[in-house]
């Protein structure tokens, strides 16, 4: 088996928040375009925070251990907050991924960041509209 | 839990028969048998027979055998050994799309010190067509190098077919059999062939042994410079455990490849029906009849390999992917893109190769773990979500 560390078995085993959200108020997806990964989180936002976050993987198991921290992380946290999460925090909370594939199946951070990107611009949308 | 290895084209598990005679050259008899005493006298006998049991297991003359310590050595050998030999006549060489990568880098490294390579394709089985052999021959070709089954995803390639041609054009041919050698029957004469290589390890040998059959008369040159050792060829003391063992796995596999073959192939096939049977959307990869008696390779869309092994090994099932995640250099396996396969469904890859100790009862086992491990990573991928979405749709 991959050299992984406990934390990542576990949140591979028993993956924390999979699944998509009916009507999100923003969805990011992140794409390995070499291997083919994929990943996408759905969020709902509420009162500035993440009330809901799920997200759904296509990749390794590194792939979906990431994914699932990063909801863990983020769930319940103000945007900003959120914004913060950096590939390397999401690593370290995982106790450590193997160096060769940090890179390819850390993409969580990103594709999180996305959906709230997402959020964002369909609020300026919403706020133009009503205008 | 119940354990299950299919993943007999990574290694076999050693025979007891084997270790039994390898074991008297690990315990008393230590010499070295190039000197000139009992000490010497007693390991040269072993050495000797065992290559008169590999030469047997392919049809080929004793003194045509070299040991070398792995079918990766084998290769590295024939294909170095084999073009700097006749590099006076020219400088090169063809191999297939799908040869291991200790053909093809071997190849590699000859082009970067000036050799020319051709690389052959092969269709969505994964056969090569002799005729594009034939059609990538030059006036310079010296080596052709075409593997005689694929290890990864099972297909067998036409060789007799692709030895008249290299013949015709008096191009020495060399085929990496480190799949079939032991598994399936190999003739190096009926193969009309000039080099082959094999391995220990996937015929019930030890790991670290392998050999090189170089037909008489075709020159190469060593890559290991030395002393006078397996003719000149091969420089180096021997390693005389292994070679016993590999001498003993040759024997016993030639005694019982019909056998072997008729416990193999009702798994493989049981595999290779009742897979896509109880998964939807699953591939066949590899030729659906002409393919390895212990080889069932699939692609399962919309989920990745390693996840799959994973989620197998806590169920107790070893088995092998080519997908990108599971590789060290993570790139996807060559030899499935080379079918035309997609990177994503490459992804997908999962090989299982039943041996000798597996029963009816280890492949119902993997056919009732399998389909949750699938689902559950499917409900995971938004792949999978994508596609039921638009199928429904579509439906509509």
């Amino acid at each position: 088996m991959p050299v992984y560390s406990e934390k990542v078995m576990d949140h591979f085993m028993n993956p924390r928040n999979v699944g998509e959200i009916e009507d999100p108020d923003g969805i990011g997806e992140v794409g390995n375009p070499v291997c083919g990964d994929m990943m996408a989180f759905y969020i709902k936002v509420k009162d500035n925070r993440l009330e809901d976050v799920k997200f759904k993987t296509f990749g390794c198991g590194a792939a979906i251990a990431v994914s699932s921290m990063v909801s863990e992380m983020a769930m319940g946290k103000t945007l900003d907050e959120v914004m913060k999460i950096t590939p390397k925090s999401v690593a370290d909370k995982l106790e450590g991924l193997p160096k060769n594939k940090f890179h390819c199946s850390n993409l969580g951070a990103q594709a999180l960041h996305k959906a709230i990107e997402n959020y964002r611009s369909k609020k300026k949308e919403e706020i133009k509209s009503d205008d | 839990m119940r354990k299950v290895y299919l993943d007999n084209a990574a290694t076999t598990p050693l025979l007891p028969e084997v270790r039994q005679a390898m074991l008297p050259f690990l315990d008393g008899s230590f010499g070295n048998p190039s000197s000139l005493h009992d000490w010497g006298d007693a390991v040269r006998d072993a050495i000797e027979t065992a290559r008169s049991q590999v030469a047997e297991l392919i049809g080929g003359g004793a003194e045509e055998i070299i040991f070398t310590a792995s079918g990766t050595e084998s290769n590295n050998f024939a294909v170095k050994g084999l073009a700097l030999a006749q590099q006076k006549k020219g400088k090169h060489i063809v191999i297939s799309a799908i040869e291991h990568f200790s053909v093809m880098h071997s190849a590699r490294t000859l082009e970067k010190a000036g050799f020319e390579l051709s690389l052959v394709p092969v269709d969505k089985f994964g056969v090569v067509d002799p005729e594009d052999v034939r059609k990538s021959l030059r006036s310079d070709t010296i080596l052709v190098s075409i593997m005689h089954a694929n290890g990864e995803v099972g297909t067998i390639e036409p060789i007799v077919e692709t030895g008249r041609i290299t013949r015709e054009h008096n191009v020495v041919f060399h085929t990496d059999a480190v799949a079939t050698a032991g598994t399936i029957p190999v003739d190096v004469n009926e193969l009309g062939i000039d080099a082959l290589s094999l391995a220990g390890n996937q015929f019930y040998g030890p790991k670290g042994s392998g050999a090189l059959w170089v037909r008489k008369g075709i020159r190469i040159m060593p890559l290991l410079d030395g002393g006078i050792q397996e003719g000149g060829r091969r420089a180096g003391t021997e390693d005389i455990p292994a070679i016993a063992g590999l001498g003993k796995a040759a024997e016993l596999a030639k005694a019982s490849i019909s056998a072997r073959t008729e416990r193999l192939v009702p798994l493989r096939d049981r595999l290779l029906n009742e897979l896509p049977a109880r998964i939807d959307h699953v591939v066949v990869t590899g030729h659906p009849r002409n393919r390895l008696p212990g080889n069932a390779s699939f692609c399962i869309e919309f989920i990745e390999g390693e996840a799959m092994l994973m989620l197998l090994n806590s169920q107790g099932v070893a088995v092998s992917s080519g997908s990108a995640c599971t590789s060290k250099a993570l790139k996807a396996s060559h030899v499935i893109l080379a079918m035309g396969i997609s990177h994503e469904l490459a992804q997908g890859s999962m090989l299982l190769t039943p041996g000798i100790d597996n029963n009816t009862e280890d492949i119902d086992y993997v056919l009732e773990v399998l389909p949750p491990i699938v689902d559950r990573l499917r409900q995971m991928s938004p792949l999978y979500a994508k596609f039921s979405k638009d199928n429904k749709e579509g439906g509509r």
